[in-house]
C-alpha cells in the first residue's frame, strides 16, 4: 500500500473516490475548497461548483436518492445556507450513501464567525463524525458512506481549518463500492407532505435510536488506557493537542460525536478521579457529558473564543506553563488587494464621506481597510443588496446607499436580493464587481465564467442580463481601470432617484494581463500622494515622493491616470 | 524534546513560496521514515499577508501546531516576519533569516516605520542567528523565486537527510521546466552560500 502526505481536504477527496462516490457538489469556501478541487482530478466522478451550498446539498441528495454515493462540501457558514435542505434530508434519508462535509473555521482565519457545526447534528438529527488527522479524514469519509447506508441518513463529516489544511501521512487504497444509479418512486419517503413527513419523523427517531447504540460500539469511539487519576474526552484536532500535553492520561477519543455515546462515556468516567473535556470553540461534548450526569471540567478552563493549540491547552490545565513574550510594536502585515486589482479602481470612486456602503464577502472585503475605506458592513453571503435596501428604507434618501457584491457572490445569493430590490423599489446603487472568477478562494469557475468545474464550456450568464430581465432601466457596465471617466459617471449616478446597477468588469489581476512596470520621474513627482489612493502595494512613499516597486507593478496604469504632474510613465519592455 | 519531535517554523510574506518549502521538506521527512504533521492557513491570509507554515517530524507527532518556545528552527524569508514569530524559538533553537525587507501596506503609505533594529532585536532573542542572503543568491542565479529553495538548501545542512531525498521531492513538487534551476539553488544553498 502506498502512502502520501495529504491535507485533510485532499484526504477527504481521496476517501470519497475510494468509497466509489459518483456525484459531488460544493460552493467554494475556505477551508473546504480543496475537497472538490481534488475530487475533480479523479476519474469517473461527476463534480460541480454549485451556485450555493443549499443547491450543492440538494444535488447530492438527488444523487443519493437515485442510488449512487454522493458528497457535498461547504464551509461552516455554508451549512447555514443549506440548513433547510439538511433538516429535510434527515427525514427523507438516502438510497446510497451521502456525506455532507462541514469545514468549520475556529480562529476565523478566513470567515465571519466561529460557529460550531457539531450542533447541527443535534438539531437536524444527523450523525456527526470528527476526524483528527488526514488519515482519519479519509477513513471516516469511507465509514460515513457506510453509516449513511446502514441507517438511511445523510452523515456530516465535520472538520476544522487545522484538519483541512494540515498535511499528515495517509495510506492510499483502491476504489470500490461503485453503484449504478436506479430510481425507485416512493412518495412516502421522498415527498415531505405533512402526512408523509410525520411518518418519516417517527422513522428518524427510530434511526437515531439505533445510531445511539452504534455510537457506543463503533471503533472510532475508543478508550486509550492510561493513568486512572485523569480521564480526557476529546475530538478532532483538540485530541492531538491533548495527547501532546497529557501523554500519560486515559483518553476517550470520540470520532463520532453525535449521537453521543452515553454508555461508553459513563463506562469511561466510572473509575476516573477527574475528567477534562478538551474541545474547540463551543462546549458541545461537555454539555452532552453533563446531561449524562458526569462531572467534567471543560470551558471553565478553556476559552470559548479562537482556536486551541498545545500551549493554550497546557496553560489551561497544567502547573508548568509555557511563558513567552512576542516582540511588541511591529507594523502589522494584513492581507491587501493585489497590484493591479480591478477592485481598487472601483473603490477609488467610493472614497467619499456621503455614502453608506453595504459590502459583501470576497477579496473585495479587504476594501474595508485604508486607503480604500470603501466598506461599512460585511454580514454574510448576499447581504450587501438586502442590507442596503433596509438602510435605504430607514434613511428615506437622507444618505445615498451603495451595495458592493462580487460576481460569484452575486450568483450565490445576490440574485434574490436584486429581485427584491426591484420589486420593492429600492433606490440603491448596486455595484457588481465582476472579476470573472471566484477570487478569494483561489480562482474557481462560477455561472458567469462560461466554464464548469470539470472544464466543460457552458453558458456564461451575465449579471447585467439578469438585471435587464428584472426590468431595471439604469444599467451600466464599466472598466474599473478607466478611473477618470468612471468618476464622472459615478457623480451622475449619485443623482438618480431609482435603482441603478453598475457592473465593474475586468478579470482578476492574478489571471494574467501583466504589462511592463511603470516608473516615477522623481523630478516631476510633487509628493501629492494622489497615486497612493489606489492602495497599490507596488507604490511606496519615502523621502517626499512616490516610488514604484517594479517587481510588483503589473502596469495597470491606474496610478498614471491619477497623477496630476505626469510623473508616472511607462517603461520600455 | 519529549518523543524527539523536530519543530520547524517557516515564515515570510504571501507569494514567497513558503508552503512549497514545507511541502518539499515534509515529503523528505516522510520518505526518511518519520511521522509528519504540517500546518498552515490558506485563503484570506495569502493576499500579500504574513504567512507561516509549521512542520513537525519524529517517531510519532500528535499536534500539527508547534507550541511557543519549542521551535528548533525558525526559517524566515523576510526579516520583519522573523521578528514576528521569534517567540516560537526554543532556548537553543536556530534562526535562519534572510535580511530581505518587504514593506507592509502601513509602511508603504508612510503611516508606520519599518523597524531599523530588527537584527539587534533578533540577536537579543537568540545566540544562534544565521543571516542567509537567499533572495540575493537566487537573484544572482537568475531566478529570484528560487529564494525558498536556496534557504531549504541552507536548512538541510542542519537536518542530515540525504541529498537524494531533497532532489526527489523538489522534482515532485516543482514543474519540470524549473527543475534545473531549483536543484541548482538547493546545491548552492547546501554547499556554497556563506552564512553568518
Amino acid at each position: 500500500m502506498s502512502k502520501a502526505l495529504l491535507s485533510g481536504d485532499e484526504a477527504i477527496a481521496r476517501g470519497a473516490w475510494e468509497a466509489g462516490v459518483k456525484v459531488a457538489a460544493a460552493y467554494p469556501g475556505t477551508p473546504s475548497t480543496q475537497i472538490l478541487e481534488n475530487l475533480v482530478k479523479y476519474p469517473d466522478v461527476y463534480s460541480e461548483w454549485s451556485t450555493n451550498e443549499k443547491v450543492a446539498l440538494e444535488v447530492a441528495l438527488g444523487a443519493a436518492l437515485s442510488g449512487v454515493r454522493s458528497l457535498c462540501a461547504m464551509k461552516h457558514v455554508g451549512l447555514n445556507v443549506a440548513a433547510d435542505a439538511l433538516f429535510s434530508s434527515a427525514y427523507i434519508g438516502v438510497r446510497a450513501g451521502m456525506v455532507i462535509v462541514s469545514a468549520d473555521d475556529p480562529g476565523l482565519h478566513s470567515s465571519q464567525n466561529e460557529q460550531d457545526n457539531r450542533f447541527y447534528g443535534l438539531s437536524a438529527k444527523v450523525p456527526v463524525l470528527c476526524p483528527a488527522d488526514s488519515e482519519e479524514a479519509k477513513e471516516y469519509t469511507k465509514l460515513a458512506f457506510e453509516i449513511s447506508e446502514e441507517f438511511d441518513i445523510p452523515v456530516i463529516l465535520r472538520i476544522t481549518t487545522r484538519i483541512a489544511h494540515s498535511k499528515t501521512i495517509v495510506n492510499l487504497g483502491d476504489r470500490r463500492d461503485i453503484r449504478k444509479g436506479t430510481y425507485i418512486k416512493d412518495i412516502t419517503k421522498t415527498n415531505l407532505l405533512p402526512q408523509f413527513a410525520k411518518g418519516r419523523h417517527y422513522s428518524l427517531e427510530e434511526r437515531l435510536r439505533r445510531l445511539k447504540e452504534y455510537s457506543n460500539t463503533t471503533p472510532i469511539n475508543k478508550i486509550i488506557p492510561g493513568k486512572k487519576s485523569l480521564g480526557i474526552i476529546a475530538d478532532g484536532v483538540a485530541y492531538q493537542y491533548a495527547r501532546e500535553v497529557f501523554p500519560n492520561a486515559s483518553f476517550l477519543k470520540l470520532g463520532m460525536v453525535y449521537p453521543f455515546p452515553e454508555q461508553l462515556v459513563r463506562e469511561f468516567a466510572q473509575n476516573k478521579n477527574k475528567i477534562y473535556v478538551i474541545e474547540e470553540t463551543d462546549p458541545f461534548l461537555e454539555l452532552l457529558a453533563r446531561s449524562c450526569g458526569i462531572k467534567v471540567i471543560g470551558k471553565t478552563a478553556l476559552p470559548l473564543v479562537d482556536e486551541l493549540n498545545p500551549r493554550i491547552v497546557r496553560n489551561a490545565f497544567r502547573r508548568r506553563k509555557i511563558n513567552f513574550e512576542p516582540e511588541k510594536d511591529l507594523p502589522p502585515r494584513p492581507p491587501a488587494l493585489c497590484p493591479g486589482c480591478p477592485h481598487s479602481g472601483l473603490f477609488y470612486l467610493l472614497q467619499r464621506k456621503d455614502l453608506v456602503i453595504s459590502g459583501d464577502i470576497g477579496c473585495y472585503t479587504l476594501g474595508t481597510y485604508p486607503p480604500h475605506n470603501a466598506m461599512d458592513s460585511c454580514v454574510c453571503m448576499g447581504a450587501s443588496i438586502t442590507l442596503a435596501h433596509g438602510i435605504d428604507k430607514a434613511l428615506k434618501g437622507e444618505k445615498k446607499v451603495v451595495s458592493v457584491i462580487g460576481d460569484s457572490t452575486f450568483f450565490h445569493m445576490g440574485v434574490t436580493g436584486l429581485i427584491n430590490a426591484v420589486y420593492n423599489k429600492s433606490k440603491q446603487i448596486l455595484i457588481i464587481l465582476d472579476n470573472r472568477t471566484t477570487g478569494m478562494t483561489g480562482h474557481q469557475e462560477h455561472p458567469g465564467t462560461g466554464r464548469t468545474l470539470m472544464g466543460e464550456e457552458t453558458t456564461a450568464i451575465r449579471p447585467e442580463d439578469i438585471a435587464r430581465a428584472c426590468g431595471i432601466k439604469e444599467i451600466y457596465v464599466i472598466d474599473p481601470y478607466e478611473i477618470k471617466e468612471n468618476r464622472a459617471l459615478f457623480s451622475e449616478l449619485l443623482k438618480k432617484d431609482e435603482l441603478v446597477v453598475l457592473v465593474s468588469r475586468r478579470a482578476c489581476a492574478l489571471l494574467g494581463g501583466r504589462k511592463p512596470p511603470l516608473q516615477i520621474i522623481l523630478d516631476k513627482c510633487t509628493g501629492c500622494k494622489m497615486c497612493l489612493r489606489i492602495g497599490c502595494p507596488a507604490i511606496t512613499f519615502s523621502e517626499g515622493h512616490a516610488v514604484i516597486n517594479t517587481s510588483l507593478c503589473v502596469g495597470c496604469e491606474m496610478c498614471l491616470k491619477l497623477c496630476p504632474s505626469e510623473a508616472i510613465v511607462k517603461t520600455e519592455s | 524534546m519529549r518523543n524527539k519531535v523536530t519543530n520547524i517554523l517557516v515564515c515570510g510574506v504571501g507569494g514567497q513560496g513558503i508552503l512549497l518549502f514545507t511541502d518539499i521538506l515534509g515529503e523528505v521527512a516522510m520518505n526518511a521514515g518519520f511521522d509528519i504533521k504540517k500546518s498552515e492557513v490558506h485563503g484570506m491570509a495569502q493576499r500579500g499577508g504574513s504567512v507561516v507554515s509549521q512542520l513537525r517530524f519524529g517517531p510519532v507527532v500528535y499536534s500539527p501546531l508547534i507550541p511557543e518556545t519549542e521551535a528548533h528552527f525558525i526559517v524566515a524569508l523576510e526579516k520583519l516576519e522573523a521578528l514576528r514569530y521569534i517567540h516560537y524559538l526554543s532556548p537553543k533553537g536556530k534562526a535562519l533569516v534572510d535580511p530581505l525587507e518587504i514593506y507592509p501596506m502601513s509602511v508603504l503609505t508612510g503611516e508606520r516605520e519599518y523597524p531599523k533594529d530588527i537584527i539587534e532585536r533578533l540577536k537579543r532573542r537568540t545566540r544562534y542567528l544565521y543571516l542567509v542572503e537567499a533572495f540575493k543568491t537566487a537573484q544572482d542565479l537568475g531566478e529570484a523565486r528560487a529564494q525558498n529553495i536556496v534557504m531549504l538548501g541552507v536548512l538541510s545542512r542542519f537536518l542530515g537527510f540525504p541529498d537524494e531525498l531533497y532532489e526527489e521531492a523538489i522534482k515532485k513538487y516543482v514543474r519540470p521546466k524549473y527543475h534545473e534551476i531549483n536543484l541548482k539553488a538547493f546545491r548552492v544553498g547546501k554547499e556554497e552560500l556563506k552564512i553568518s
